[in-house]
């Protein structure tokens, strides 16, 4: 039994902001009968996707389903056995600089000597070679773009402390600046909400969802709770049992679609706040299953 | 030491000092040391690999020891034999950095280090009549740094801080942050084993002034002091440096004027700065903290 939290009110009756399917043509992203395996295990096959410029996606799905893989394929680190994905026109890997990436559970220690704000800097030239110089134009214009990544993200009460000593969300925040600061054409975000307390879930899904609209960035963001963001969704990739499904929320998050999904029967209750609740998802066994045990819609 | 003795008049103790040759020799080296170990270290600080380092240092010992039993300079012993330690430390971790299990990397460096420091052990019983030595490859000397030897430190030194130079900021990138670096197509791994060559190269150069125990005292404390100063890298950079290099230059001249051996000079100084900076930190976070605590006093 899955029991979803946060509220976002009624968001799965409310019609999807744009269109189910991207133009054909403008896709950022696209997989086409795409496989991953690691150590000879496939991890999914067959999977289809496409996601268009500006829209706002979540990949979700049990723990193990590799949404995480997922995203690390389309960045190019892992390879893809099968099938086709562009990334940005591009194959995996090509298009780096044009990415922002926000990896999995990253969280500093409260050791680490370096500021926010050097941090964020790093994401702008940190993989140039060389050494930077620490005066002159080229030295005022990133300090002017690591500014505005702050500002962007409202992080300027903390980025200049060590960001060992910032709180979780802080954290979260002081990384998506990071991820955002060389105006990425796509942002892949895995699981940015997750070890948030709920209000500053609310508050960095509404900062996302202001972003993404905003600047018009593409956004794909591995969630295990859809509820926080649903109501900034366009479209859904549900990941299960080795294969996924795509579309609107309200067309992927159903009963027939999940038990088609998962080969199981599966149901989706809308409880009276609008949330979703999964009920009946098979969960790989003895996998992670403390953060999952009782929790999380998906 | 010698016929001169400490006058409190520096100027002209330095001119007594710098009127020896090899004093000359150890300044030069020991600054030239005090640089690359400075910057090496601060790098090495920031990516909590002490214990790699350490066990590079005590693969210094077998190298000189081994060095001086087949008959060729020490210094050349001391190259071979951390950089090769390095070698090995970092194609092992690369062996199983697919799992990335920091245990299994630093289970590994035990046992290497226990290797290299039994190897040393088993030179010098070879080598008998040496033992007068050990406790200078063990714990520093500045006497008898040759000329050459110089030449050779600042070769080394100058190649290792080039390397630096180039690759700083992606090695900084894959030291506080290596997903996100991974993923800009940042080669985290290959900077990875090309950081514990060079910090081979940089423990080889410490050891000679410092001795293989005595390495962290150039290695660590500077960097670590510097740290604790301040949060910007490129200030804590400079910092490391300077420390690094006052506490080598204060140490070679206590130990020219005291009968007492210059390791023990070096670390009590770095020390001495390190104790210092913490107790300023402190000091600093509870004048933070009291204007915070009246604050919450004032009824609202």
């Amino acid at each position: 039994m899955n029991t979803a939290h946060s509220a976002h009110p009624a968001a799965i009756v409310v019609p999807p902001r744009r269109a189910a399917e991207p133009a054909a043509g403008t896709a950022v992203l696209e997989l086409r009968n795409a496989a991953v395996r690691l150590d000879g295990a496939t991890i999914w096959s067959g999977v289809d996707l496409r996601v268009g410029p500006g829209e706002f996606v979540a990949v979700l799905g049990p723990n193990g389903a590799g949404k995480s893989t997922l995203l690390k394929a389309l960045l190019g680190v892992l390879p893809v056995a099968s099938g086709q994905v562009t990334v940005l026109g591009q194959p995996p890997g090509r298009a780096s600089r044009r990415i922002g990436y926000l990896p999995q559970r990253r969280s500093f220690d409260a050791s680490a000597r370096i500021r926010g704000s050097d941090l964020i800097r790093l994401g702008l030239d940190g993989d140039r070679w060389g050494l930077p110089l620490p005066f002159g134009r080229r030295s005022r214009a990133a300090a002017r773009r690591v500014a505005e990544a702050i500002d962007l993200v409202g992080a300027a009460g903390y980025a200049g402390r060590p960001v060992g000593e910032c709180s979780g969300g802080e954290q979260q925040r002081l990384l998506l600046a990071q991820a955002l600061i060389r105006q990425p054409e796509l942002l892949l975000l895995d699981e940015p909400l997750d070890s948030l307390d709920l209000p500053s879930q609310a508050a960095a899904a509404a900062l996302i969802g202001r972003i993404c609209r905003d600047q018009g960035v593409t956004v794909v963001m591995v969630a295990h709770d859809v509820n926080p963001i649903l109501s900034h969704l366009d479209r859904v990739a549900y990941l299960a049992a080795g294969a996924a499904a795509a579309g609107t929320p309200a067309e992927v998050i159903t009963s027939e679609t999940l038990t088609r999904l998962f080969g199981t029967p599966v149901e989706v209750l809308t409880a009276s706040d609008g949330r979703l609740v999964v009920v009946g998802q098979p969960e790989p066994p003895a996998l992670h299953t403390d953060r999952h045990a009782g929790g999380g819609t998906p | 030491m010698t016929g001169a003795g400490f006058s409190w008049n520096l100027l002209a103790d330095i001119r007594v000092m710098w009127s020896f040759p090899f004093m000359v020799n150890a300044f030069r080296a020991g600054a030239i040391v005090a640089v690359v170990a400075g910057v090496m270290g601060w790098f090495m600080v920031l990516r909590r690999q002490s214990f790699a380092g350490h066990t590079l240092a005590l693969a210094a010992f077998p190298g000189a020891a081994g060095a001086t039993l087949i008959g060729i300079s020490a210094a050349y012993g001391y190259f071979g034999c951390c950089v090769a330690a390095a070698v090995v430390i970092a194609l092992a971790a690369r062996h199983r950095g697919s799992t990335g299990s920091r245990a299994a990397e630093s289970a590994l460096t035990g046992v290497v280090q226990a290797f290299t420091l039994a190897c040393g052990l088993l030179f010098v019983a070879l080598y008998q009549g040496f033992l007068n030595g050990t406790t200078a490859l063990l714990f520093g000397s500045f006497l008898g740094v040759t000329a050459g030897q110089v030449v050779l430190l600042a070769g080394a030194g100058l190649a290792v801080l080039a390397v630096v130079a180039v690759a700083g900021r992606p090695l900084l990138f894959a030291s506080v942050d290596p997903d996100v670096a991974r993923a800009q197509g940042i080669p985290v791994g290959a900077l990875s084993a090309g950081f514990l060559v060079l910090l081979g190269a940089a423990v080889a150069e410490t050891a000679q002034i410092t001795g293989a125990l005595l390495v962290f005292a150039l290695l660590v404390m500077p960097a670590a002091t510097a740290q604790r100063v301040t949060l910007r890298p490129l200030a804590s950079l400079v910092l490391t440096v300077m420390i690094g290099w006052l506490v080598t230059w204060a140490g070679l001249m206590a130990a020219f004027y005291s009968p007492y051996p210059i390791g023990f000079y070096v670390t009590s100084f770095a020390f001495a700065a390190y104790l210092a900076a913490q107790l300023a930190a402190a000091a600093r976070g509870r004048a933070r903290r009291r204007p915070a605590l009246a604050g919450a006093g004032v009824p609202a």
